[in-house]
């Protein structure tokens, strides 16, 4: 009787310290794992980190008012980024003009409207694929499609829509993403005192997931500003020194769209055309544009987050 | 969705881009094709239009020397950079589209061969050898030094030159190999020429061409080869050699062809006379080899009598003076 007493007890030690044995393992694996994520991220963020010292040590030299005053020159010292900054702005602007409501709509469509059948299926699944196209592409399409079908030349309209074609799906899929996390229950409310499908999305819906949708257009648009392949495709110059006509005339009606067919170059052109250089004396306006080119993203990654911040803020439920 | 601060946002955006100075509408001589001739052609752009104080526009771009004759012989372009004289398919393309053309040769450029400095087994070559490391029949098989000459060391040979797409390759294997495209393909190839300098100046194994402009400014951190020329002197490439024709076949001229319809207008016909006029002084400043006066002179005169076409025939020839070449009969 004591025998199998202590036998028990004996067993029930061995299965507690098997317990025990298992569980330090485990949480050895679990501190393993935050040492190894911890080691990768901060790997990503130095070679990020270096990276952008080393261009803006590289390109020291260059900063002032006068590299974004000037056009470019033959002349390394007195060549700036003018056409390149103003380029890369217009045709940003188009690209938000086109991308944003055509990618919200299609999103409010897909997640609120749309009936759930094969057919959406083919095309949700299209719109993800969509994101993984390489660039180049794109710019394949868009010269036959905008620049010669469309007639629209080599020009910053051509190039805005490209890479509003570009980005559309990132912002179809974030904004998707953030429409869907509204609360089933703020539409059914709505839809309870009457409201219309189409006064629950503009009055409900789109309002409250609108920090999630702008963080899309703004991630997406910082890929956009980086691209080159496309724009270099559809015929982006590499030296230009004159600015698009002002969209801003003195006489009626005071806007002018003129500066949409007007040639361009941007920023990562610009730069490119510096690094292949024979002259090393390029190397640092090369450096200096790249810099700044990433200060761009950084600063619109930056109001990415400000912005769904401020959103968060505001939305009470 | 807030539209009010995005209506604020973009008219924020509308202001402050028309604080930028406003431009009026200019005429627009358009230009496109090779790298290599980009610096001279914007270094002439640049001055042509701070001289015409923005009355009249030049916009260059660098798609290539094949990719400037499609644009030009679809019309898009006024004037056309190359560092190949055109190929028979592309004259096709114009004829085709009913584009006609003056072929002006603006400077030379000399290919040339690099090596590391620590390569003190080498100083020159001969074409001969060149071929041996470069020809279609190398790949695979020439890997050493002493494969090529048993002279040299056996240590690994590695080759760096531009992509298949310049009109660098294209000259080169049409001077070195006899045929245009014909070349090995298992060497480090980029379009960039930076990273073949970079290649030579790490690698003492290194052999590599490019523009004489990319050797120049790296002259510290390499060698240059001398080559042996037809008449079996080894030349430097520089100036001097380049003018008088001693340094063959790797000298080669560098052209514009501009369109003759284009010519008629008189923005065009004043940026093709500043070029050739100016071209002394600035090819120089860019690093690359002036032709004699003699040759920019014979040129004015082609405008001036609307010279059509090219003397090449569509093959490139190698190693001809462009004094020759400009009197040569021309075929459209």
């Amino acid at each position: 009787m004591s025998d199998t007493h202590t036998s028990s007890q004996g067993a029930n030690k061995l299965v507690a310290e098997v317990a025990m044995q298992s569980l330090r393992r485990h949480k050895l694996i679990d501190q393993f794992f935050v040492i190894v994520g911890l080691t990768i991220l901060f790997a990503s963020l130095l070679t990020l980190a270096l990276l952008f010292t080393d261009l803006v040590r590289d390109g020291a030299p260059r900063f002032g008012w006068d590299f974004f005053t000037h056009f470019p020159s033959r002349n390394a010292e007195r060549a700036g980024i003018l056409s390149a900054w103003v380029g890369t702005s217009l045709v940003m602007l188009v690209t938000v003009c086109v991308a944003m409501p055509i990618g919200v709509a299609a999103a409010v469509y897909l997640e609120e409207y749309a009936p759930k059948n094969w057919f959406t299926a083919i095309i949700e699944i299209n719109v993800t694929n969509l994101a993984g196209v390489p660039s180049i592409i794109y710019g394949l399409l868009a010269l036959g499609l905008f620049v010669y079908k469309l007639n629209l030349g080599q020009s910053i309209a051509s190039a805005g829509l490209t890479l509003a074609l570009l980005i559309l799906p990132i912002v179809i899929v974030a904004s998707r993403e953030a429409i869907r996390a509204v609360p089933r229950n703020i539409r059914e409310a709505a839809y309870a005192l009457g409201a219309t499908r189409w006064e629950v999305t503009a009055h409900h819906v789109v309002p409250y997931s609108s920090g999630g949708i702008l963080t899309g257009l703004i991630i997406g648009l910082s890929r956009a500003i980086g691209e080159t392949a496309p724009i270099i495709t559809i015929g982006a110059l590499a030296f230009i020194a004159f600015l698009p006509t002002s969209p801003v005339t003195s006489d009626f009606p005071y806007v002018s769209f003129t500066w949409l067919s007007d040639p361009f170059t941007v920023m990562p052109i610009q730069m490119f055309n510096w690094v292949s250089r024979p002259d090393t004396a390029f190397q640092v306006n090369a450096a200096a544009a790249g810099a700044i080119l990433l200060a761009m993203t950084l600063l619109m990654n930056g109001i990415a987050i400000y912005v769904r911040y401020r959103f968060r803020k505001k939305i009470n439920w | 969705m807030n539209m009010k601060s995005l209506a604020a946002l973009l008219s924020m955006v509308t202001i402050g881009l028309s604080a930028v100075p406003f431009v009026a509408q200019a005429q627009t001589v358009k230009i496109d094709g090779s790298s290599t001739v980009f610096p001279i052609t914007e270094a002439v752009a640049e001055e042509f239009q701070i001289q015409k104080r923005g009355k009249i526009h030049v916009t260059v771009g660098i798609a290539g020397t094949g990719g400037g004759f499609k644009k030009f012989c679809a019309g898009t372009t006024d004037i056309s950079n190359a560092s190949r004289p055109i190929l028979a398919a592309e004259m096709q393309l114009c004829k085709d589209a009913g584009i006609k053309y003056i072929e002006l040769p603006i400077a030379y450029d000399a290919l040339t061969v690099a090596v590391n400095p620590k390569a003190t087994w080498v100083d020159q070559i001969t074409v001969a050898e060149l071929k041996k490391m470069w020809e279609p029949a190398a790949q695979g098989s020439i890997k050493t030094w002493n494969q090529v000459n048993a002279k040299w060391p056996k240590q690994p040979l590695n080759l760096f030159g531009p992509g298949t797409d310049s009109g660098t390759f294209d000259y080169f294997t049409e001077a070195v190999n006899g045929k245009a495209k014909s070349s090995r393909g298992d060497f480090t190839a980029s379009e960039d020429d930076n990273v073949l300098v970079q290649g030579v100046t790490q690698n003492p194994n290194a052999l590599a061409y490019f523009g004489y402009a990319y050797y120049s400014a790296n002259a510290s951190k390499m060698k240059a080869l001398k080559v042996v020329n037809s008449a079996g002197q080894a030349v430097a490439p520089g100036d001097a050699s380049v003018l008088d024709g001693s340094y063959n076949p790797l000298a080669r001229p560098l052209f514009i062809y501009v369109n003759a319809d284009s010519l008629k207008k008189p923005e065009v016909k004043e940026f093709v006379d500043f070029f050739l006029n100016n071209a002394p002084t600035l090819v120089k400043e860019v690093k690359y080899v002036p032709l004699a006066p003699a040759a920019y002179q014979f040129a004015k005169e082609h405008v001036k009598n609307g010279k059509l076409g090219t003397v090449f025939g569509g093959s490139p020839k190698v190693g001809l003076k462009v004094e020759d070449l400009l009197k040569m009969e021309a075929k459209q």
